[in-house]
This record gives C-alpha cells, sequence and structure tokens, in this order.
C-alpha cells in the first residue's frame, strides 16, 4: 500500500532524511518509531504530499504524490501533530466540510458522518463549537474526520500527545476496530512504546535520518535482546537527548533579539 | 465547485456568527460619517461643494469594503495559527479552488458589511440622486471588494505573524484608504499627490461609488470599472500565485 525506495530529503546541507526504503502492507498498522528531530515528520510530510522529496520514489496505492497530487490525496487521511478542525463551525460543520472536500456523495456523507461521530462517541454533540471540546473530544474528532472519506490509509502523526490514559485507550480501540473492520492501511508516528507495542502489527524505528531496525514488536525485542520495546528502543537509539532543530520562527526571533542588541 | 461553495459558505457563517465583531466594525465608519461629516461640513459649504456628508458617504462605504476584504484575507493567520489551513491544504482539491472560495466568501462578506454602511449613510441622511443609482453603485461595491478580497488573500498568504499584521494595516490599507480621494476631492490636487492618489486602487472605486450614488464624477464609469476589473485580474493571479506557494 506504501512503497517507498530511496528517499532522500535535505534542507542545505543538512540531511534530514537519509536514504530510507520500506513497504506497508495493505490494513497493516506501521508505527514509525524515533527520538525527536529523527525524521519523522519530514517524512510523513513528504509521503503525504506536503513536502517534495530530495531524490527517492514514493507510491501510495500506486500513486506517485508528487505527480498525481490530488488522487493521492483523496487515497489517504491525515490526523496532523498539531490540531487542524475549525474551532468556529461545530462538530458536524467539520466533518460536512472535510466531506465535500474529499467529494464524498452527499447521501454515504451524511450517513458517514452519522456513523463515525457515534463510533467516538461525539454524536450528542455534533452541533457544538469546536471551540468549547476538551482535547481529548478535539482529537476524536479530527481520527472521525480523517476515516470519512473512506481512505485507503490514515496517517496518525502523534495521534495521542498530551491525552490522558482513558482518551489514548479509547482512542486505539476506535482505530483498531476500523482497522479492522474496514481495512484501513493505518501509518502512526508516536513517542509512547506502549502504543506501538499494542496496536502496530509493525514497527520501524528511525534515528538521525535512517531507518535503524524494522519488524514486528517481538522481532525488534530479540534482535536486541531486550524484555519491552521501550528498552529495544533505546538499545537501538543510545540514551542522549535530542534536541529538535528550532523552526524557522524561533530563528526568527533569535536573529531580531541579535539586532536589537 | 462543491468545494468553491464550502469554503465560500464558511466565511459567511463565520461573519454571522460574529455578532459582537459586526458591531464593532459598524462602529468606526459611524464615527468617521458623524466626527468628519459634521466636524468637515461647515468648511466644505463654505468652500462652495455642498453637503460633505453626501460627499464622503461613498468614500466611507469605499473604506468600510476596503477593511472588510483586507481583514478577511488576513484572517488566514488564524487559521494558519489554528492549524484549519492545513486540512484544506492537503485536501484533494485544487489550490486555486481553496483560494477562490476564501476570496468569494472575503469579497461577500465585505459587500454585505458595505450595504450595511449605504444603509447606515440613509440613516444619518444621506441621499442618493436616485434610486436606481442603488443597483449601479453595486457594481462598483463589487469590484472593490474582489479587487481586495484577492489583495486580502496574496497578502494572508505572506504574513505568518501578529507584526506582519501591523505592517500591512499601517502601510497598506490606511494609505489606500486616506490617499484615495475618499475624504477630500480630487481636483487641484498638487503634482505629487495626483500622483499617488492615480496609483491608488481604491481612488478609482470611489470614483465609481461617488459617480453612481450622487453623479460627481471625477473619472468615468468606463475608465474607473475598466481600472478596477484590471487589478481585480492582477491581483487575483497574485493572490493565487502566493496561496499555491504556501507551506505548511
Amino acid at each position: 500500500m506504501i512503497r517507498v525506495r530511496n528517499l532522500v530529503r535535505t534542507f542545505g546541507d543538512f540531511t534530514a532524511v537519509k536514504d530510507i526504503t520500506f513497504d506497508v502492507e495493505q490494513g497493516e498498522i506501521f508505527a514509525f518509531l524515533g527520538p525527536n528531530g529523527a525524521g519523522k515528520s519530514t517524512t510523513i510530510k513528504m509521503l503525504t504530499t506536503l513536502l517534495r522529496p530530495t531524490s527517492g520514489t514514493i507510491e501510495l496505492d500506486g500513486k506517485d504524490p508528487n505527480r498525481n497530487q490530488i488522487a493521492a490525496r483523496q487515497s489517504f487521511g491525515i490526523v496532523f501533530q498539531d490540531p487542524s478542525l475549525d474551532q468556529e463551525q461545530t462538530a458536524w460543520e467539520n466533518m460536512e466540510l472535510h466531506g465535500v472536500l474529499y467529494h464524498v456523495p452527499r447521501k454515504v456523507r451524511a450517513e458517514r458522518i452519522e456513523t463515525l461521530l457515534k463510533t467516538f462517541e461525539l454524536w450528542d454533540r455534533k452541533d457544538a463549537m469546536v471551540k468549547t471540546f476538551s482535547g481529548g473530544m478535539k482529537r476524536r474528532l479530527e481520527i472521525a474526520r480523517g476515516f470519512l472519506h473512506t481512505p485507503k490509509i490514515l496517517f496518525l502523526d502523534e495521534p495521542t500527545l498530551g491525552l490522558d490514559p482513558q482518551s489514548r485507550n479509547q482512542l486505539w480501540t476506535h482505530v483498531k476496530a476500523l482497522n479492522e473492520s474496514e481495512k484501513t492501511t493505518v501509518f502512526l508516528t508516536t513517542h509512547y512504546m506502549d502504543e506501538a507495542d499494542r496496536v502496530a502489527h509493525r514497527i520501524a524505528i528511525m534515528d538521525h535520518g535512517s531507518i535503524v531496525a524494522q519488524g514486528t514488536s517481538a522481532e525488534l525485542k530479540a534482535q536486541t535482546n531486550t524484555e519491552s520495546l521501550e528498552a529495544a528502543f533505546l538499545a537501538l537509539t543510545g540514551s542522549s537527548l535530542r534536541d529538535e532543530g528550532a523552526d524557522a520562527k524561533a530563528g526568527l526571533r533569535q536573529m531580531a533579539q541579535m539586532w536589537r542588541r | 465547485m462543491g468545494a468553491i461553495y464550502i469554503l465560500w459558505l464558511r466565511e459567511l457563517k463565520r461573519y454571522i456568527r460574529s455578532r459582537v465583531q459586526v458591531v464593532v466594525s459598524l462602529a468606526q465608519p459611524c464615527l468617521y460619517l458623524f466626527a468628519f461629516g459634521a466636524g468637515f461640513s461647515p468648511v466644505f459649504r463654505q468652500a462652495g461643494l455642498g453637503s460633505y456628508l453626501q460627499f464622503i458617504a461613498p468614500g466611507i462605504i469605499g473604506m468600510t469594503i476596503l477593511f472588510s476584504s483586507v481583514f478577511n484575507g488576513i484572517a488566514m493567520l488564524w487559521d494558519r495559527q489554528f492549524g484549519f489551513l492545513k486540512e484544506t491544504l492537503v485536501a484533494p482539491v485544487s489550490r486555486l479552488q481553496i483560494m477562490t472560495g476564501r476570496t468569494l466568501g472575503g469579497a461577500t462578506v465585505a459587500m454585505i458589511q458595505g450595504t450595511l454602511v449605504l444603509v447606515i449613510c440613509l440613516i444619518f441622511g444621506f441621499r442618493p440622486q436616485s434610486w436606481l443609482s442603488l443597483p449601479f453603485a453595486f457594481v462598483f461595491v463589487f469590484l472593490v471588494a474582489m479587487l481586495f478580497s484577492a489583495l486580502g488573500t496574496a497578502i494572508g498568504s505572506v504574513i505568518k505573524d501578529m507584526q506582519g499584521f501591523q505592517l500591512v494595516m499601517n502601510f497598506l490599507v490606511m494609505p489606500i484608504y486616506f490617499l484615495s480621494g475618499a475624504l477630500y476631492p480630487l481636483a487641484n490636487l498638487g503634482k505629487v499627490m495626483k500622483v499617488i492618489t492615480h496609483l491608488d486602487p481604491l481612488t478609482y472605486g470611489v470614483d465609481g461609488l461617488r459617480g453612481a450614488l450622487i453623479g460627481h464624477w471625477q473619472f468615468s464609469v468606463a475608465l474607473d470599472a475598466g481600472i478596477l476589473a484590471a487589478i481585480t485580474c492582477g491581483f487575483l493571479v497574485l493572490g493565487a500565485y502566493l496561496f499555491s506557494k504556501i507551506e505548511v
């Protein structure tokens, strides 16, 4: 379903993604793990047409996201690391807008919105403004929205960041259920090893822009001779701390401070 | 088409739901009408130019459309900050459609604002030369709204923080307003002012509105409408280009 060959992305003289190759099968839940700044988000951006690769090829359901952007976008859904809902519209309106943008026919749209909002336990709040929602509810709405156009692939970029254990648990239960009932391929990133261990069929571990290991959780543990996925992760990526590169805004702020001096 | 419609509808909903903002945004034109309209009225009359209220009402309508349109474009800043922009940018529709929906939405809101201010002007005692001239004036309301909404989209695609917003307000929007002939007649201006006012797109919008509403033309219908339409096309192309270059 996802086929990535020799993918490279450089920013100036910094190589964020160094020649990575992997495959994700249809119906699989695939977890992408790695310390901050390992290149996970850059990879997701390239997979979801938001960033052009420097070199290498990507196929999503047989489509090249660079040459055939619109078709590729139709075939996947994405839940971003940070929220992307319209706060000033209701839950239902957010779903409706997404459905229209993704060409879901009117009748199917209404039915699916109802089913998904019910699944994610948001139906009784469908007419409430999103700005009145809690963090967990917003996340659930975003994931429900991601499933709306029956995508072949769903990208989840740290979907459980900042959620309490109850919400996290519930969220993965729903994602797993939909992965089984609709055969949606799920590509996720997370910092919670227990989640990856429990949810993902296969795991790839990324560090310094390269994939350092991939396989099932059991394989990774066996390969590193460790008891838990967390221990395997630390064995593969080392225990030193990573500082994520500051974003452009932080850079500008720094510059402004320097000039003022 | 669906995408354009739903994004247009979104802009409209946001406008209708922010009632406080609607009232606040109407307060400013009222203040201009009252303070300038009443304050400069005696001088204007002494100069033999007739009623100042009659003169500035079309200018205030133009100002309202200008502010509303550009604001709507800059509101993209919030969508960027709250992440909603991303949701539309990864959707399987072309950026041109997204940009068109947003721009048309912004223009529609600006036209509604302009209409409300026209009603306020009528309440203040403004009288058009004939009631039939109102539909004629709407041609210019539409052109001005489209022109500055397209400019708003172009600006909104580029600025990324609140400082940029201040910059645009102080160095672009306010000068466009003050140098447009909205507040004073363009006849007999100095050379420099003449050049500057003639470069300001709002000048042609205000002249068109004033011509249509009170029959006071500096230029002509054809010139005003032609220039506005041409600049609108230019800004639409610019807006579409800059919008297509947004990276998230």
